[in-house]
């Protein structure tokens, strides 16, 4: 199975939301760099509306992930409650 | 931050039908093939444009939102570095030069970049394409010019950067990107498409802006870190539309296959390629390092590249040709790189040095199969010549690939003490390439590289002096007059960091920030 990633800015936008992608998808694995984190996971990881609602406090739209996003790989399927990488092989 | 999440009235697919293929329509006035004109000359198939899909479903009114937001938090921190003389903040004077590569070589593609998307977009019968192609156009500039605000700040106070559109015309080693994107634009949409869109941004771009300004981060540049973040989070975006572009192109038609697959070989060849000056960057530019450019090879390029093409392989499509080569450069490219700019020192735009003892002893843990066998005798040899006075500049012209424009640097597979040289005759006349790759994409369209412009053969052609010179004049100095007509100052610009203009500044300026001397 291939891995998928995403990398986000390490700064406080970001860690409600890299919290989220953590306890959503228990077989990624987070790698610290300098001013960013990436979470590689296999096969397939998804970005929870919910998840990060929850530890914001406030509605929040999933577009947003745009503002603190740096790369991704992986096909995307996007809708109002998630977002998801994956690879078909 | 505080972002309003509003109400939606319509959900994501309904809004981004509505906004993008509702404000289409089907043309009655002109015929189709009148409004689209280069959209069937290439050969590529398309049966139902309705069947483009953007997964990030991303609409104008959005687009504005996020991208405003991006800007105001990028701005502000760009403001505040230049405010608080960041640049002092910098690990070592020495790192700037890697920043002068960027800004000249990499900042006026964002702007082709720009231009061939807007071109694209234009070109495209389908409604989603051309809007996905309208952003990613505005993407681009948007990242050419907080490019240049972030550096305009280092234009102040270092040498090198001026005059960077100027110099992008006409420095020898800068054709070499621009080359490539001149290559690009002037291909039809769809070879633009899969050589920018997918080859370029998904297959490459991370190498350069995730580790490389992951470390300018690292070495304290939160000018460079800032904008180099904002806009890879764009390309996250466009590597998507290019992903997209290939899946559509794909399905659309069988006979699409071996066309697509042959620019996907052709594109990854001179993208990579041009990434040979990234590779310098990470491995000898950056004074504190977090990856070494093999490493970042193995993760954005063998791990990353290696799931996309297995993923692609259902349609047909096989990885691009010369792997094997590649896999074996990746110990080579950035030292051999390196050793040759050392060489030309007084023909950049930028300084070079000797890696410090300490740097040699991480080049080699990192390339244990290659720095000390091939590259650290070489660099200790020159290192004991500029000690005894005796630093060689070298003043006679290099010979040029056909294809890449990259000086003859590269090595013979299998034999890294080998310079590679390949060659083909085309109408009566030579032409020269640097590898196997470079050949065989000439030869699949010799009569559009017959066309480049070759700096080293512009200036034996007398082509690049400044207007009125006269090269018969007595004690004529070529080199001279081509610095001049590249606006280049002769030992401000040019040459070893060590006793350049920009050390003493910054020793001076930064002792002025920790001291009350």
């Amino acid at each position: 199975m291939s891995t998928v990633f995403i990398a986000l800015q390490a700064n406080e936008d970001a860690r409600p939301i890299i919290e989220a992608i953590c306890a959503d998808n228990p077989h990624a694995v987070l790698n610290e760099a300098p001013g960013m984190v990436k979470i590689d996971a296999e096969g397939r990881l998804v970005v929870r509306r919910s998840s990060i609602e929850e530890r914001l406090g406030r509605a929040f739209d999933l577009q947003e992930l745009q503002v603190n996003l740096i790369t991704l790989s992986g096909h995307i399927d996007e809708t109002e409650d998630e977002f998801t990488l994956s690879w078909n092989a | 931050m505080d972002m309003q999440a509003t109400k939606k009235k319509l959900n994501l697919k309904e809004k981004y039908r509505a906004m993008t293929r509702d404000l289409d329509w089907n043309p009655s006035y002109q015929k189709l093939e009148d409004i689209y004109p280069y959209a069937s000359y290439e050969g590529v198939k398309i049966h139902d444009w309705e069947k483009w899909e953007d997964p990030f479903r991303l609409t104008m009114d959005a687009y504005w939102k996020y991208q405003a937001e991006k800007e105001r938090k990028l701005y502000a921190i760009i403001d505040a570095y230049a405010q608080n003389n960041g640049h002092l903040n910098v690990t070592d004077a020495r790192y700037l030069n890697a920043i002068k590569i960027l800004l000249t070589g990499v900042t006026p593609l964002e702007y082709m970049a720009h231009r061939g998307f807007a071109h694209a977009g234009r070109q495209f019968p389908g409604a989603g394409p051309r809007v996905a192609c309208l952003m990613q156009s505005l993407d681009e500039i948007r990242h050419a010019q907080t490019q240049i605000h972030s550096l305009s700040n280092y234009n102040k106070f270092y040498n090198g950067f001026h005059e960077f559109t100027h110099m992008f015309e006409r420095v020898w080693f800068l054709s070499v990107s621009r080359s490539f994107f001149d290559d690009a634009v002037s291909a039809g949409p769809f070879e633009f498409i899969v050589s920018i869109g997918f080859s370029f941004e998904y297959v490459l771009t991370n190498l350069l802006f995730v580790p490389f300004v992951s470390g300018a981060a690292y070495n304290g540049d939160m000018g460079t870190m800032t904008f180099g973040f904002s806009a890879q989070s764009d390309e996250a975006r466009h590597m998507t539309l290019g992903l997209e572009a290939i899946k559509f192109i794909l399905e659309q038609d069988p006979a699409n296959v071996p066309i697509v697959q042959r620019w996907i070989d052709k594109w990854t060849w001179r993208g990579y390629r041009v990434l040979t000056l990234v590779a310098m960057m990470m491995d000898y530019m950056l004074p504190k390092r977090i990856m070494s450019w093999k490493e970042a090879w193995e993760v954005y390029f063998e791990e990353n590249g290696g799931a996309l093409f297995k993923d692609l392989a259902r349609y047909g499509i096989r990885p691009p040709k010369w792997l094997d080569q590649i896999a074996q450069d990746k110990d080579h490219i950035s030292h051999q790189a390196w050793c040759t700019f050392y060489n030309y020192a007084l023909a950049a735009n930028f300084h070079t040095w000797i890696p410090s003892e300490e740097e040699m002893d991480w080049l080699a843990r990192k390339y244990p199969n290659s720095f000390d066998k091939y590259y650290r005798p070489r660099l200790e040899y020159w290192r004991e010549q500029a000690a005894q006075g005796n630093r060689f500049y070298n003043k006679t012209l290099p010979m040029l690939c056909q294809t890449c424009q990259i000086p003859m640097l590269f090595t013979e597979p299998g034999d890294p003490t080998k310079i590679c040289y390949r060659e083909a005759d085309y109408k009566g006349e030579k032409y020269h390439f640097c590898s196997d790759g470079c050949k065989e994409i000439f030869e699949n369209e010799p009569e559009k590289y017959i066309q480049a412009w070759l700096p080293v053969h512009q200036v034996y052609q007398g082509n690049c002096f400044p207007e009125g010179t006269d090269p018969t004049a007595e004690g004529f100095d070529p080199l001279a007059a081509v610095l001049r007509y590249y606006h280049l100052e002769s030992g401000r610009d040019n040459l070893d960091f060590e006793g350049s203009e920009d050390q003493r500044n910054f020793a001076a300026w930064r002792g002025q920030a920790t001291t009350n001397a």
